[in-house]
């Protein structure tokens, strides 16, 4: 063993104060001070946006920085708390699961824009008046693009939790609230985290569109940097878009070094593998808070109260039976719910219809199906472009575990990289060579997603063992043949891991990446995402949904028809072990 | 009632069901008492329910007929002072040493002081001292299921449950696992009354235990019960241990009693299609029948004697016996194994002739696979799908047992060269690439 163990109960004798302390210190009053500076505003009259609106000197970015910084915390936390409830449920409940997985999925398949548009007025109408209804507004836009990852981990997760461990807690008697947070929150902990990770990068690329909202006549500015960005393209200014893309770096950097780089190094306890795997990745914050005593004390009640929730939960053992209640059969109940379900279900779609047809032509939904199939069309042929260039290169990174982990950081921060902060260069270009916008603003669409396929390329690579790798050597298998015969097999259900996300992001993305402006440039392609984009600013809102109605149909058909069968396949035919 | 009894199973019967909606019966007619002070080991091979009675003893699942009672009062989910160890260990990966003991405890709404007293109180017993803020991921094998243990002490259980505990470790240190615990409990500074113990190794059997139930497959049930009163510690060399290993060894090879043989038919001598095969490789079977052929056997061997030998515990060697016997290659009787003439002849044979021999006994006695032959033979493209034979399976079987079943089909004929199996495609040929 590395570390020396000393006794539980002999406390060392050491000073009151120790470095760490100091550094924990400094941190946290950081912490408290940049909340308390960024929240200040919640509370002001929207009125204040029209007397100071968002301006582009460089001086205010910290501040707009810091702003955008505690949405994304604030949604973030919105999401654990919904993936805690919503996916817990799903898992718990088999009546449940039915209904709560395929309208996770569907949600998935909604474009952000989708949300902001339905809800705005509501968010305004809780607080009238207010800074704090817009705010709710955004931190809701964010929370839409970050949430639904997150739950379908901690769901898929939860399903998975060892029988052993289930069978360990069930006999040891852990009530299901200590089951919940010893066990399953946990087990699911260090998936959750990286999907919290991806979660940031989906936030952050759309910042702007959860910033900047404009819906028909509601038209809200938020302080913050996605705001700034859309202020500096309305104003062709591009010292402003290299000041925002230094700001986001910053900021980016900031969440990386005090938030995910301390929870990946904490989580690295929950890895369920018993071996030892490489070397654990470390923090210095976690470093940090962990030597400090101080922090050690002022975090100890939590540990009791934690401890007390346990024993107020446990319930004594009661020898009788359960009250057996004079009941339906299973089979019973479980067609009535599936009936019910089916009849609510009717009911909307009626609904829907009804609602999209008021001011919607049959013709008109034609039109739409036909972007949609333009879209399809976009997201393929990118994605394919995307894998001919990224596999290679993840593969090649893969093999050297020495500039995987230089990569990886840079990959992340280019997914959170907002589409809109390249419509500069796109739209001058565009505009001066007089290029077709249906074909060249779609590389904006993979933009963000492409990345997820280097990311799971990069992962399938470094898990091809060396025996693998040394055979192929040994046999003199080069060139084509070994990409052919070892490399590409062994990455594939990697790469179609990674191909699943970035096809799904980069139907969000068509939002903000079939229409682009700069200044008073404006392009749009022919496509869902124009449509729906076009429709929010319109506020018509039959357009809208029929929108998304047909968006979310062409993403869960692929999902069903293409990308699951081409999942379980790859898995079975390419599994390494 | 027995006032000195912690635990009566009464004629339990426990069954799952298929996804056809007919029942597979995986224990019927189970009685057992535990009394104050006794370890019970249930012996018997994978598959034959023992496990699954821990479970309905640990109150994990219910019995679907019958009844188990623990001090006087029917179970229903887990009770208090009923604990396990597990095969796998089952320890939290996130939780140190010291928290993995806790958990039980707090899990009971003590206060923390008494918690922490009595964690580290187990901790000490079991040996574990300097290694209280250990994860598990930083133990050997043996000091994780010494932490398994600490955990199940701790709440001070009436009755330690132990589901093949030391099968997962080496045999140096289950050997100093055992006779540490043995120990333990003989100085009687084990917080427990009673121990009920699965394993399927006899010779752990007869060395911890007081009484062993043996245990027969299909539906699980107990066959006998041999008493062991030598005293402790006991000596794996001594005649009277040698005889009680050999004796269930016999029991566990009997012949089937007479009101149980139609059961048995099917399942050896014909081998009819509702047969489960299982998975021993065409490796394992000539390697039995080479060692069994080669002197000092001379074709006929003593199973605890090849089995030590082999190095190999009843779970491995059963399974590799009765295919032999069931392909009639070998006769299994009395603990003993014997070639059949056919098995001598594949004993002394090169390998095209082995796979001729094994071919013909292949299509000749499984009847699976020689239903999978003529229905290739018969169609014109000689060719057929995984699920024309797997769903035919699962008319008899669950789906579990049906692929099973077909893998060790398909593993037997490649090497037999009979049909071929494409498992991209998922179909059978006669094709021979």
């Amino acid at each position: 063993m590395t570390h020396p163990v000393a006794p539980i109960s002999a406390a060392r004798k050491t000073p009151m104060l120790s470095y760490w302390d100091g550094i924990a210190v400094l941190l946290l009053v950081g912490v408290l001070v940049f909340f308390a500076q960024a929240s200040r505003g919640l509370v002001l009259p929207l009125a204040e946006l029209e007397r100071h609106p968002v301006s582009l000197d460089p001086a205010n970015l910290p501040e707009y920085a810091a702003r955008t910084s505690l949405r994304m915390l604030a949604a973030i936390l919105l999401s654990l708390l919904f993936t805690f409830t919503y996916a817990t449920w799903a898992a718990k409940s088999r009546r449940a699961e039915v209904v709560l997985i395929p309208i996770l999925d569907i949600l998935q398949s909604v474009p952000i824009l989708g949300f902001i548009s339905v809800t705005v007025v509501f968010f305004m109408s809780l607080a009238p008046g207010l800074m704090l209804g817009a705010e709710f507004a955004a931190v809701f836009a964010i929370f839409t693009s970050q949430a639904w990852n997150m739950a379908f981990s901690f769901y898929q997760s939860l399903r998975t939790v060892p029988k052993e461990l289930e069978e360990a807690a069930r006999s040891f008697r852990l009530g299901a609230w200590m089951r919940f947070w010893r066990l399953e929150v946990p087990f699911a902990m260090p998936a959750l985290i990286w999907n919290m990770m991806m979660s940031m990068s989906g936030g952050w690329f759309f910042v702007v569109a959860s910033e900047a909202i404009s819906v028909g006549d509601t038209t809200v500015t938020l302080p913050g940097i996605g705001s700034y960005i859309a202020l500096a393209i309305g104003q062709r200014d591009l010292d402003a878009v290299g000041w925002a893309i230094g700001a986001m770096l910053v900021v980016i950097l900031i969440y990386d070094q005090l938030l995910f780089r301390p929870l990946v190094a904490w989580a690295d306890r929950f890895r369920f593998e018993q071996e030892a795997g490489g070397a654990p990745p470390r923090s210095w914050v976690l470093t940090t808070l962990r030597r400090s005593r101080l922090v050690a004390r002022a975090t100890a009640p939590f540990g009791a109260a934690r401890r007390w929730s346990y024993r107020v939960a446990s319930r004594p053992y009661n020898p009788s039976p359960k009250p057996t209640r004079l009941r339906l059969p299973a089979q019973w109940v479980d067609r009535l719910w599936h009936a019910a379900v089916i009849a609510t279900a009717a009911f909307a779609f009626w609904k829907v219809a009804q609602f999209v047809l008021l001011d919607v032509t049959l013709a008109e939904i034609g039109t739409a199906f036909f972007y949609g199939l333009a879209t399809m069309a976009r997201v393929f042929v990118l994605i394919a472009i995307a894998s001919a260039i990224w596999v290679p290169i993840g593969i090649w990174v893969g093999l050297r575990p020495n500039v995987s982990r230089i990569a990886q950081p840079i990959a992340q921060f280019m997914a959170a990289f907002p589409a809109n902060l390249l419509f500069p260069f796109a739209v001058s270009a565009i505009v001066a060579f007089r290029l077709n916008p249906d074909i060249w603003l779609s590389p904006l669409m993979v933009l963000g997603t492409q990345w997820y396929i280097l990311f799971n390329v990069i992962a399938g690579a470094t898990t091809i063992p060396s025996e693998l790798r040394d055979i192929g050597t040994n046999l003199r298998v080069r060139g084509w043949l070994w990409w052919r015969k070892i490399a590409l097999p062994a990455v594939f259900p990697f790469y179609v891991t990674g191909a699943i996300t970035a096809s799904g992001g980069s139907w969000n993305a068509s939002i903000v990446a079939e229409v682009a402006s700069w200044g008073q440039d404006r392009l749009q392609a022919h496509g869902l995402g124009a449509y729906i984009a076009e429709a929010t600013k319109a506020a018509d809102f039959h357009r809208i949904v029929l929108g998304i109605a047909v968006m979310s149909a062409f993403v869960v058909v692929l999902n069903r028809a293409f990308w699951r069968p081409l999942y379980r396949r790859a898995e079975r035919k390419f599994r390494l072990d | 009632m027995n006032d000195a009894s912690l635990l009566e199973v009464q004629n339990v019967r426990k069954s799952f069901r298929k996804p056809d909606g007919g029942e597979l019966l995986v224990l019927d007619g189970v009685n057992l008492t535990l009394r104050e002070g006794e370890i019970v080991g249930l012996l018997g091979r994978s598959g034959s329910g023992k496990s699954t009675l821990l479970r309905l003893i640990a109150g994990l699942a219910r019995p679907a007929s019958g009844s188990i009672t623990y001090l006087g009062q029917v179970l229903h989910g887990p009770p208090p002072g009923i604990a396990l160890v597990f095969q796998g260990f089952a320890l939290f990966p996130w939780l140190t040493v010291l928290e993995n003991v806790e958990l039980g405890l707090e899990a009971l709404g003590l206060p923390q002081e008494e918690v922490r007293r009595r964690a580290i109180a187990a901790i000490d017993m079991i040996g574990l001292d300097g290694f209280e803020s250990a994860y598990p991921r930083e133990l050997s094998g043996g000091m994780r299921q010494r932490v398994g243990f600490a955990r199940a002490l701790v709440v001070h259980p009436n009755i330690l449950l132990m589901d093949e505990p030391f099968s997962a470790l080496d045999v140096l240190t289950a050997e100093t696992l055992r006779t540490d615990f043995l120990e333990l409990w003989s100085e009687g500074r084990l917080p427990i009354k009673g121990v009920i113990l699965v394993t399927h190794n006899i010779e752990e059997a007869v060395l911890m235990c007081d009484r062993v139930l043996v245990f027969a497959t299909n539906p699980g049930r107990i066959i006998s019960e041999i008493k062991i009163d030598l005293p402790h510690p006991r000596d794996r060399l001594d005649p009277l241990f040698r005889d009680l290993v050999e004796r269930i060894y016999v029991e566990l090879t009997a012949k089937p009693t007479s009101e149980r043989a139609p059961a048995r038919i099917e399942r050896f001598a014909g081998a009819g299609i509702s047969t489960i095969l299982p998975r021993v490789s065409s490796n394992l079977l000539s390697g039995l029948i080479e060692a069994v052929a080669k002197p000092p056997y001379n074709g006929q061997a003593d199973l605890p004697v090849i089995a030590a030998a082999l190095n190999m515990e009843i779970d491995d060697l059963f399974p590799v016996a009765e295919t032999l016997q069931m392909l009639r290659f070998a006769e299994v009787e009395g603990g003993d194994i014997k070639l059949t003439a056919e098995g001598k002849r594949f004993a002394e044979a090169g390998t095209d002739e082995r796979k001729r021999l094994f071919a013909h006994h292949l299509l000749a006695y499984v009847a699976l696979a020689a239903h999978i032959r003529r229905v290739l033979d018969e169609r014109p493209s000689h060719r057929a799908p995984w699920s024309r034979f797997c769903d035919e399976l699962e008319d008899h079987m669950s789906p579990e047992a049906a692929e099973q079943t077909l893998r060790a089909a398909i593993s037997w004929g490649r090497y037999a060269e009979v049909y071929a199996y494409d498992d991209h495609t998922q179909t059978f040929s006669l094709e021979n690439p």
